[in-house]
């Protein structure tokens, strides 16, 4: 029996660009990021229930928990709404008791803010195989991208994970944490417990103190440290999992890419609609002269035959492409239009946005081994993508200024 | 009559045009360059011209040869062996210039204007003197070298003030000339001269130099910024004089009017083209294609959805679909634009193929 709480990220790491965006159901390859992680989910039988938590009101999921209802009805799903941020393992804590009614032996707890396959099949296997108490999702980056990550450093034979740091300053290991986990309750929440006293009964350390740093070398965060409910993941817990318990990484050699902003909605809606096509998806729209696979277009949205589409472009509903326009590697939500023999490349057309006839309106392309959503565009770090907010307007013939968030 | 064209060297400032086209055969308005002037002095009389060149690329003559029979009259090359200034050259054609003892043209090269050599002739026989320039007026005098006339003459010349602090006069010498024979036994053999520094301001002393006001526009046309203004000023003037020479304001693709076409070029649906426009010889226009203040030279293509501003794309270049040129961009011949390319004030030189945006105005070798 397996339980999934499905934590939204609370505000903060979403950032500016998506002031008026909950990241959780923002549209990539036509649907939202957290349909990715469901259907992700309905594929492993033994799931009887999800749970999300977040941040958000309740209304911002009601309409999405409806559709869900509908197109998995076998798996019921339950929004747990944090009135504080508790952190990851803190909402766990908090939520005990909803997660563990039903007395699962197992939970997976998936990240909403990643893009990948969820290969969660595979890491119950390995759960299995190795009797284990739990199981982190890893994948290898570059060198250099992995101290913005959470590094593992496992033994390569058995994958048992040996030690665990997040976003480390020196170079530990390119292995990283996928924000992917399948625990048993009998060492997770024994665990976060344990990390709870010892919060309580002293103050989180950020260095050794010395006679000279002694006043300083108290967590920096104090109001945060007061509500002692902030029990991260990552920090507090990985690590201890990784001495005492039996703790396993199962590698993933698939796509995987953390959604921190809405620019890097571009790159996901790419690895999505990739997976769609590989996996011979009939939502996609049918290769042709004008369209370059893979496409997505919502039944609702209307293209001119004339309009060349792809790849990686999804059209959201109602949206209209006029003749002659070229759109590439961009998402164009809902109830947006572009006129006639405009360009949109490396973008996202936001909801009931414009763009003028024969506009430009253009982001930067990054690498497909780029964990970054960022470029550095005449010694500046811009970000990548050429983003257009709700409702805007981009003139006849006009330019837009690449690599500007406008919301 | 005559009249001597100082051509010059080799073009450098209309680069890349000018590595594979000899400057006065570079199409203004789907003419060559130095046709527009040669046209004009045939129209007033002018029987023989002289090119005065310091190289001689053989295309040239090739082609001029064609229009000597056409226009009734004879281009002779004259070859600087060395570079002479503005006034050598009119002593080294001292022969062509000065037989029959009747005034003779000087032009720059590079000087577009409506050429009014008829009234220019009336003018320079009726007050008698030495010499005549055509002068222009200009908004920002102080950029150049100002005319200043004697106190109570309309036209006598009293001096130059190159680039005047202070308002002395707003019209400057546009380049063109009307001289008698007699001003070249002012200029020494063999001796690089200046014309607007030595030999006129020793005219101006014998008070024997007067102006010419030149109406309309004028424009030198010498780099590819002012190449395509100057196009915008000569299509706006031939909208008013010889319309016949433009597309008609209500065929379907135009839009804003001064915009021409070779009637070998092809043009494809729903484009909107204009203003000041110039489309050459069997060029191809595709489908949806947004064009305005360019200059597409012949045989290059446009593709479909392409938008082009400010840019002068090069002899048999193509430009991709959904690309877009601006900001001074200027192909070279045989440049090809790939598609969803983005150029922004590029030189793009002759048979380079662009696959990445130039997002800065760069030139590309």
């Amino acid at each position: 029996m397996l339980q999934v709480p499905h934590r939204e990220k609370a505000n903060g790491a979403a950032g500016k660009d998506t002031k008026a965006v909950i990241l959780p159901l923002f549209d990539v390859a036509g649907h939202p990021i957290i349909w990715h992680c469901l259907t992700a989910i309905a594929k492993v039988p033994s799931i009887q229930e999800v749970c999300m938590i977040g941040y958000y009101d309740e209304s911002v999921f009601k309409d999405f928990i409806k559709e869900a209802a509908t197109e998995f009805p076998n798996l019921p799903i339950k929004y747990l709404r944090e009135y504080q941020a508790l952190g990851t393992a803190g909402g766990l804590y908090h939520f005990r008791d909803a997660i563990l009614k039903g007395r699962p032996e197992r939970i997976f707890v998936l990240n909403s803010d990643v893009c990948c396959s969820f290969p969660l099949n595979e890491m119950a296997k390995l759960f299995d195989d190795k009797d284990a108490e739990a199981v982190i999702l890893g994948t290898r980056v570059s060198q250099e991208a992995a101290t913005n990550f959470g590094c593992i450093v496992s033994d390569q034979h058995s994958r048992r994970v040996l030690h665990y740091v997040e976003k480390p300053e020196s170079q530990i290991s390119n292995l990283i944490n996928c924000g992917v986990y399948l625990f048993s309750v009998d060492a997770i929440f024994p665990s976060i417990r344990t990390a709870i006293k010892r919060r309580t009964d002293r103050p989180r350390l950020v260095s050794y103190p010395s006679s000279e740093n002694l006043e300083s070398s108290f967590m920096a965060d104090e109001d945060e440290e007061r509500k002692n409910e902030v029990i991260r993941l990552e920090q507090d817990i990985l690590s201890d999992l990784a001495d005492s318990k039996q703790f396993f990484v199962h590698e993933t050699k698939d796509f995987w890419r953390q959604i921190k902003t809405a620019g890097s909605a571009v790159p996901a809606n790419a690895l999505y609609l990739q997976q769609a096509q590989q996996t011979g998806s009939r939502e996609l729209a049918k290769p042709s002269l004008n369209i370059i696979s893979p496409v997505f277009i919502h039944p609702s949205a209307q293209v001119d035959p004339t309009a060349k589409l792809g790849p990686n472009v999804s059209i959201g509903p109602r949206a209209v492409i006029g003749a002659g326009a070229r759109v590439k590697e961009s998402i164009v939500l809902e109830d947006a239009e572009i006129k006639h023999d405009a360009c949109v490349l490396y973008s996202i057309v936001g909801w009931n946005s414009r763009i003028g006839a024969w506009a430009r309106v253009e982001g930067t392309p990054t690498p497909v081994t780029s964990h970054s959503t960022s470029v550095v565009k005449n010694g500046v770090k811009v970000q990548s993508i050429t983003i257009l907010g709700k409702e805007c307007g981009v003139g006849d013939e006009v330019r837009d200024v690449a690599n500007e968030v406008i919301m | 009559m005559k009249a001597l064209i100082l051509v010059g060297g080799f073009g450098t400032r209309l680069r890349p045009l000018t590595l594979t086209m000899p400057k006065p055969l570079v199409e203004f308005a789907n003419k060559p360059m130095i046709l527009h002037q040669i046209e004009a002095l045939a129209a007033v009389g002018v029987t023989d011209v002289v090119l005065a060149v310091n190289y001689r690329p053989e295309i040239m003559e090739r082609v001029l040869k064609e229009y000597e029979d056409q226009l009734g009259l004879k281009i002779h090359f004259s070859l600087e062996p060395e570079p002479l200034g503005t006034a050598g050259p009119l002593k080294l054609a001292e022969e062509i210039l000065a037989k029959d003892n009747s005034p003779f043209f000087v032009l720059n090269s590079d000087v577009t204007c409506e050429f009014p050599f008829k009234q220019l002739v009336e003018f320079h026989k009726a007050h008698g003197d030495e010499g005549t320039i055509v002068v222009t007026k200009v908004e920002e005098p102080s950029k150049y070298g100002v005319v200043v006339h004697k106190p109570n003459h309309p036209s006598r010349i009293d001096r130059f003030v190159e680039k005047p602090v202070e308002f002395v006069g707003n019209r400057i010498n546009a380049g063109l000339y009307i001289l008698n024979p007699s001003v070249l036994s002012r200029i020494e053999k063999n001796r690089p001269t200046s014309i607007e520094q030595e030999t006129f301001p020793a005219v101006v002393r014998d008070g024997q130099l007067h102006s010419f006001d030149l109406e309309g526009f004028w424009m030198d046309v010498g780099q590819p910024k002012d190449f395509l203004t100057g196009t915008c000023l000569y299509l706006s003037s031939l909208a008013k004089k010889n319309p016949k020479l433009l597309v008609s304001p209500t065929e379907s693709y135009v839009y804003g009017g001064n915009v021409m076409v070779d009637e070998t070029a092809k043009i494809g649906k729903n484009c909107r083209i204009g203003p000041n426009v110039v489309i050459g010889k069997n060029c191809i226009i595709g489908d949806g294609v947004r064009l305005q203040r360019c200059t597409v030279l012949p045989g290059s293509k446009i593709k479909d959805h392409a938008w082009i501003k400010s840019t002068i794309v090069g002899w048999n270049s193509t430009v991709g679909k959904w690309a877009r040129l601006e900001n001074v961009t200027v192909l070279g011949d045989d440049v090809t634009i790939g598609d969803e390319i983005y150029v922004n004030g590029g030189s793009i030189l002759p048979h380079k193929s662009i696959k990445a945006n130039v997002d800065i105005p760069a030139i590309i070798m």
